[in-house]
């Protein structure tokens, strides 16, 4: 799974700073499980950005393995 | 070799005072302050033959060290000023940097792949050696800098034409009147909270331990100097860590210390020496210097008041993660000198300061953008944030977006003046790495087949350079360089490794202010489009939003 090209490409670029700042911006003020929320929201969201099956269940079972013990 | 030796400067009474010489009434431009950046203003005023008059409260450099890591840019710029060499002969050059994450490193990156730059990526040099370098450069112009420490400015009053201004000295006090103030009394400004001005921005909570320790055993691993920065270190129970060396075997070492630490408390030896110890081990060491401190990112809404122009720190602060304090304030004096210069020669008219105040917010607007940035990813405000850092930390032991995410400082580059009021549209139409509003890309070239550098060629003057088959034409105040031509009757330079041709473009003409930006590129350039952006300078229309 780790020699997907795809994942393994940084796509953000110059944009990276930009964009993680907008995220935790946009959890400023939450509580911990608002925040939550708004994370599953994003997920779904971002999936349905993606919209290719293969590269989804691709990506989930890539953060899958980067969970700690 | 001990620490470092605080001469104080000779204090004297001002001519004003002692009824002796000659007390001039009125200066074209009084500077107040002698930090880093009220030094090189008057230096570089000084080589553009405009005399000026320096007031510091003070009379030794900066205590303990303060800026250590001077970026290319900036020496650059003092190469024009007459210390970059010797700068970067002190400093300790570096350009890797590794990340770890606990003890494990997750990424390092290197500031400067390319070969072909006189300077490095950065040096590390202590402040105090910075102001010491410039005090002394200062004093080779005794007829243009007349260099007053001990004197402090108390009040002062716009009178529209003219500026007065109160000094108060250890002998008395006195007036004194210039055309000009550049106000670089620092992140405190006096002057600034005088005239009330707001100075608004970001203050962050965590506190941060700053100590420079002296110590003959390297506490990296490795041998080549390099800045080493971690996030939850298991040798401290704060989120962050930054270990870096200086000149002297003095390595500075940050520690992020929490925002419920007592500053007071901190700052002593009983809590201090653990630390150290918790990072370099047994290996014995002297702490050189302390400080507790608390970052702010904040600057002010216009840095040119009617005749009080504020550059530096009085100006703007950024928390340090980045460099862009000091740095910053360097490409500020860059930026203004040559332009009050030219209005007090009456070269241009008074409205060529307000480019500065466009090109100079405009520049420190990104360096506090990246600066509070950083300090936000180091500082996680919430357990969300936490989270999302660590995972970013996680995920950047093998995926390259993760590792660009990681923000421990985005160091200090030159901000690009693109589309700014003074820059012009590029009419070239060349492959070439360098674009309107850049500022000089360096290469090394041979003049009469001595070896030397292009930054050392091309800065302090308008410039024509044109690079291989094309004609420069013969334009008033604009010095002509050509690489790689012959038969020409100006100065040519000689590109034999080909790096300025690359970073040029075969073809192109650039015309380059004094300091060193890109006003225009051009194909076929010709002397009527370029005395007219000239003519622009001198008299510039602000048809674009001023910030
Ligand atoms: C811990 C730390 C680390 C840093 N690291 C870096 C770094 O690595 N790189 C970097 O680029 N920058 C760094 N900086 C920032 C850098 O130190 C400042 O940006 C720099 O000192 C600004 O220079 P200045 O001349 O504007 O102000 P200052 O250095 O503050 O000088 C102001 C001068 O004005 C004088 N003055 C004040 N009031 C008066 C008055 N009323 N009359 C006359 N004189 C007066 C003062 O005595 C002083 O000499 C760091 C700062 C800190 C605190």
């Amino acid at each position: 799974m780790m020699n997907d090209t795809s994942m393994m490409t940084d796509k953000l670029g110059a944009n990276g700073d930009e964009f993680y700042n907008f995220l935790m911006d946009a959890h400023e003020g939450l509580s911990e499980e608002q925040s939550h929320a708004l994370n599953a929201r994003l997920v779904l969201m971002l999936a349905n950005e993606v919209g290719n099956i293969d590269t989804l269940k691709s990506v989930i079972k890539t953060a899958v393995e980067f969970n700690h013990e | 070799m001990p620490g470092y030796d605080y001469k104080p400067f000779e204090v004297t009474p001002p001519p004003e005072l002692d009824g002796e010489g000659e007390a001039k009434t009125r200066y074209p431009v009084a500077i107040i302050g002698a930090g880093p950046i009220g030094l090189a203003a008057a230096v570089d005023l000084a080589t553009k033959g405009v005399p000026s008059i320096v007031l510091d409260d003070n009379n030794v450099v900066s205590i303990g060290s303060r800026a250590i890591c001077w970026a290319k840019r900036t020496l650059e710029i003092f190469d024009r000023l007459g210390i970059g060499e010797r700068m970067l002969a002190k400093g300790v050059t570096w350009k890797t940097g590794r990340l770890f994450h606990g003890s494990s490193e997750v990424y390092n990156f290197d500031l400067l792949p390319e070969e072909g730059h006189k300077y490095p990526a950065f040096i590390n040099l202590q402040q105090y050696y910075v102001e010491q370098y410039l005090v002394e450069r200062a004093k080779e112009f005794p007829d243009l800098i007349d260099l007053r420490f001990k004197n402090k400015v108390v009040e002062h009053q716009d009178n529209g034409d003219h500026i007065t201004l109160q000094v108060e000295t250890p002998f008395g006090n006195y007036e004194l009147k210039a055309d000009y103030t550049i106000v670089c009394d620092g992140a405190g400004s006096p002057t600034r909270k005088r005239m009330g001005l707001p100075f608004d921005g970001q203050t962050f909570e965590e506190h941060f331990l700053i100590a420079d320790v002296e110590m003959e055993e390297s506490p990296f691993e490795t041998q080549v100097p390099e800045r080493w920065f971690w996030f939850e270190p298991e040798f401290h129970s704060g989120q962050s860590a930054l270990l870096h060396k200086q000149p002297d075997n003095i390595y500075r070492i940050d520690l992020q210390l929490g925002p419920e630490s007592d500053p007071k408390l901190e700052a002593t030896e009983e809590k201090v020496f653990p630390r150290i110890k918790a990072i370099v081990g047994d290996k014995p060491f002297k702490l050189d210097w302390m400080s507790v401190y608390k970052f702010r990112c904040a600057k002010l809404e216009r840095f040119v008041h009617n005749r009080m122009l504020f550059v530096g720190d009085s100006a703007h602060v950024v928390s340090p993660f980045g460099a862009r304090g000091g740095n910053g304030g360097i490409q500020d004096v860059d930026n203004i000198c040559w332009k009050l210069a030219a209005v007090i020669k009456g070269e241009a008219d008074v409205s060529l300061l307000e480019t500065y105040n466009e090109e100079r917010v405009h520049g420190s607007a990104e360096n506090i953008l990246n600066s509070s940035r950083a300090t936000n990813f180091m500082t996680p405000k919430s357990s969300i944030e936490h989270l999302f850092r660590n995972e970013v930390l996680n995920l950047s032991s093998k995926m390259p977006f993760a590792r660009k995410l990681i923000n421990s400082g985005r160091l200090s580059v030159p901000c690009s003046l693109e589309a700014k009021t003074l820059q012009q549209n590029d009419e070239s139409n060349g492959i070439k790495q360098v674009q309107v509003g850049d500022v000089v890309l360096d290469a090394p070239v041979k003049a009469d087949g001595d070896s030397t550098w292009l930054v050392s060629q091309v800065q302090g003057e308008f410039t024509l350079l044109g690079v291989g088959d094309v004609e420069l034409p013969d334009v008033g105040g604009v010095r002509r360089i050509g690489i790689n031509q012959s038969n020409v009757n100006y100065k040519t330079l000689h590109d034999e490794e080909g790096l300025a041709t690359r970073r040029y473009g075969e073809g192109n003409a650039y015309l380059l202010r004094p300091d060193g930006h890109v006003l225009a590129i051009y194909k076929s350039p010709d002397a009527g489009k370029i005395r007219s952006v000239l003519d622009h300078i001198s008299n510039p229309i602000f048809e674009k939003e001023v910030a």
